[in-house]
C-alpha cells in the first residue's frame, strides 16, 4: 500500500453513469484485482475503486455513479490530481493451474477481469469471457475483450443484447476447467451452484478504511471472519460462504 | 529540540500519539508500511472473552466530517489476542501497548483483565464501558456511576497494571460517571467513544448501517470530546488520554491543554492510514509555533 498522488490524464462517460478514468503516476499495482481508495475534497471516507487496467504508470478506473462520491469524481477534470491509497487488497491468485478459464462479470463488476484477462494471457492462458448487464445500452468493455481476441459472450436481462438472460444462462455455451467472477451479491449467489470447476470471486462491501484497520467490510468465510479489503476481496468458491 | 514525552502512571510514552481501538485493528497491517515504533502507544482492537464476528452488513455510514460505525466488537477472543496478535506485534513493536478490554458481564471483563494482566508486553489496561455497538453490555456499563464504578472495583482487584476506563459520551453528566471510577480505583480515564448516531437511505427508505444505529465518531465530534476532556481533568486527579475527533498537531495540542495527558486518533486512521505518523512529524514545528519546549508542560494549563 501506498499513498500516492495521481493525475487525471482523463475522465470520460463510456455509457450512462459509467465513468472511465486515466490517472497517471501510479507505480503500485501488483495484481489483477486489486482496488485503489480515492480521497475526495469534502467527504470523510474515501472511495474504493477496483483496478481496470494498469500500463506505464497509467491506472484506468471504471466507475459507476451511484452516490454523491463518485458523482464528484464524475466532475473532475484532466490535469487535477487526486490523494489515492494503490495497492490494496489481495488480488486474483493466477498462479492456478488451469487451461481454459472463463472470466464472468456483472455490471461494473467487469471492470476488473480486463487487467486480469491481460495477465492471463501473459502467462500463455487464453480465457473466454462472459458479460452480464441489463439492457445493451449498458454494456462495457465488449469490444475491449475482443480486441484481446478473446471469445466474449454477452448476456442482457432484456435479450436486447448477446444471450437472453444472466451469466448463468451463457455458462453452458463454453467450456471452462477455472472461473474467475466479480459482480452483484446476488449474481454470485446465482453462479455458485450453476459453475462446473472451482474459482475465485471478488466481493463487494462498504468500506470504512480499505486497509485491513477498522473491520467495517467483513465477511463469513469457512475459515472464519474475513475482511474484504484486507484478506479479500478475492476469495475462492471453497472458502466463501455466500 | 523539542520534548514531546508524557508520562502516564508511571508508562514512558515518547510522544503523546496513541492510535485509538478500533482504528488500527492490533497493528500489523500499519507496521507494513511505516515503522510503527514511532508512536506513542497503541490502543489495540477491543478485546473480549470469547471470539466475536460482531455485527452484520453494512457497519460504516459517512456523514459530514464524520462517520458511523457498527462493527460490534469483533474479535477473536482474548486468549488468541494474547497467544496471537500480541506475540506478533511485538515481533515488529517495542514501544508500549494498551489491551482494550470490553465484556457483557463483569465476570467477563474480570477475566479478561485478569488474563491481560499477565502477559507482560501489556503496559495499560483500557476498560471499555462504552462501545455503543452491542446489546446488554458495553455502553450499559458506562451510562450509569454505579456500573461504571462496580467494573472499575472488580477489574482493579484483579489487576497490578494501570487501569484506564473508557468512558461514552452518551450520558447526561461526564463529570459524575468520571468521578465513580476515579473513586473505585480507576488509574485513568479514556474520553471519549463514539456518539450514538444514525442515517437513512432515504432512496431505500431504511437505516444506512445494519444494525440501524452507530458510533459516530470523526472531525466533527472534536469539540465534544475536548469539552469532556476539560470537565473530566478538572474534576478528577487521575490523568485523561484525550480520544474524539483528532486529526492534526493542532488538535493534539489542543486536547492537552484541556487536560489530557496522552491523545489517541481514531476515525482519521480510517481516511488517512499515515494519520499518526503525520501527527507525530508535525508536532515539533507546531510546538515551535505556539511556544511550547515540552508538551508536558500544557497538560491542562488552560483553566
Amino acid at each position: 500500500m501506498k499513498k500516492q498522488t495521481l493525475k487525471i490524464e482523463s475522465n470520460r462517460m463510456v455509457v450512462d453513469k459509467v465513468w472511465e478514468m486515466k490517472l497517471s503516476g501510479c507505480d503500485d499495482v501488483q495484481k489483477p484485482g486489486q482496488f485503489v481508495n480515492i480521497a475526495l475534497e469534502g467527504k470523510f471516507l474515501r472511495r474504493p475503486i477496483s483496478v481496470n487496467d494498469w500500463k506505464d504508470g497509467v491506472l484506468t478506473l471504471l466507475y459507476k455513479v451511484v452516490g454523491r462520491g463518485t458523482a464528484q469524481m464524475a466532475e473532475m477534470k484532466a490535469g487535477e490530481c487526486l490523494d489515492v491509497l494503490t495497492g490494496l487488497g489481495n488480488g486474483f491468485d493466477l498462479s492456478v493451474n488451469c487451461a481454459k478459464p472463463v472470466l464472468i462479470g456483472g455490471g461494473i463488476g467487469v471492470a476488473p477481469l480486463y487487467l486480469l484477462a491481460k495477465e492471463l494471457l501473459a502467462k500463455g492462458v487464453k480465457p473466454s469471457v462472459i458479460l452480464g448487464f441489463n439492457t445493451a445500452s449498458e454494456v462495457i468493455l465488449k469490444d475491449e475483450f475482443e480486441a484481446l481476441g478473446l471469445q466474449t459472450l454477452v448476456t442482457t436481462v432484456d435479450g436486447s443484447c448477446g444471450i437472453k438472460g444472466f451469466v448463468t444462462n451463457a455458462l453452458p455455451e463454453l467450456e471452462y476447467d477455472y472461473f474467475y467472477t466479480c459482480g452483484p451479491m446476488p449474481m454470485l449467489r446465482a453462479l455458485a451452484p450453476a459453475v462446473t470447476s472451482k474459482g475465485q470471486l471478488s466481493l463487494e462491501e462498504r468500506m470504512g478504511c480499505g486497509t485491513g484497520i477498522c473491520m467495517g467490510c467483513t465477511c463469513k468465510t469457512l475459515l472464519g471472519a474475513k475482511r474484504v479489503c484486507k484478506d479479500g476481496p478475492v476469495f475462492t468458491l471453497d472458502e466463501i460462504a455466500l | 529540540m523539542k520534548n514531546l514525552e508524557v508520562n502516564l502512571c508511571g508508562v514512558k510514552l515518547d510522544n503523546p500519539v496513541v492510535p485509538a481501538s478500533g482504528t488500527f485493528g492490533f497493528g500489523l497491517e500499519m507496521a507494513d508500511v511505516y515503522d510503527i515504533n514511532v508512536l506513542g502507544a497503541i490502543s489495540i482492537k477491543g478485546t473480549t472473552r470469547d471470539p466475536r464476528f460482531g455485527n452484520p452488513t453494512p457497519r460504516i455510514a459517512e456523514c459530514e466530517a464524520g462517520m458511523i460505525n457498527s462493527v460490534g466488537l469483533q474479535n477473536p477472543g482474548v486468549d488468541a489476542v494474547i497467544a496471537e496478535e500480541i506475540p506478533e506485534l511485538r515481533k515488529v513493536y517495542r514501544k508500549p501497548i494498551i489491551a482494550n478490554v470490553s465484556g457483557f458481564g463483569i465476570d467477563e471483563y474480570v477475566e479478561c483483565c485478569s488474563k491481560m494482566d499477565k502477559v507482560d508486553d501489556v503496559d495499560i489496561i483500557e476498560v471499555n464501558v462504552s462501545c455503543p455497538n452491542v446489546h446488554n453490555g458495553g455502553m450499559a456499563f458506562g451510562t450509569s456511576c454505579e456500573a461504571a464504578a462496580e467494573v472499575t472495583r472488580e477489574v482493579k482487584a484483579v489487576t497490578h497494571k494501570p487501569v484506564f476506563v473508557k468512558l461514552s459520551p452518551n450520558v447526561t453528566d461526564i463529570v459524575s460517571i468520571a468521578r465513580a471510577v476515579e473513586d473505585a480505583g480507576a488509574d485513568g480515564i479514556t474520553l471519549i467513544n463514539t456518539l450514538l448516531g444514525m442515517r437513512i437511505d432515504t432512496a431505500r427508505r431504511r437505516p444506512v448501517i445494519a444494525n440501524k444505529m452507530g458510533g459516530f465518531s470523526g472531525r466533527a465530534v472534536f469539540p465534544v470530546a475536548l469539552r469532556m476532556v476539560y470537565q473530566v481533568a478538572n474534576a478528577c486527579q487521575v490523568p485523561v488520554m484525550g480520544c474524539g475527533g483528532v486529526a492534526t498537531a493542532s488538535d493534539v495540542i489542543e486536547m492537552m491543554m484541556a487536560g489530557a495527558t496522552a491523545v489517541q486518533v481514531g476515525a482519521e486512521n480510517l481516511r488517512n492510514p499515515f494519520a499518526c505518523k503525520e501527527i507525530i512529524e508535525a508536532l515539533p514545528a507546531e510546538m515551535e509555533r505556539l511556544g511550547i519546549d515540552s508538551l508536558s508542560d500544557i497538560i491542562g494549563i488552560v483553566k
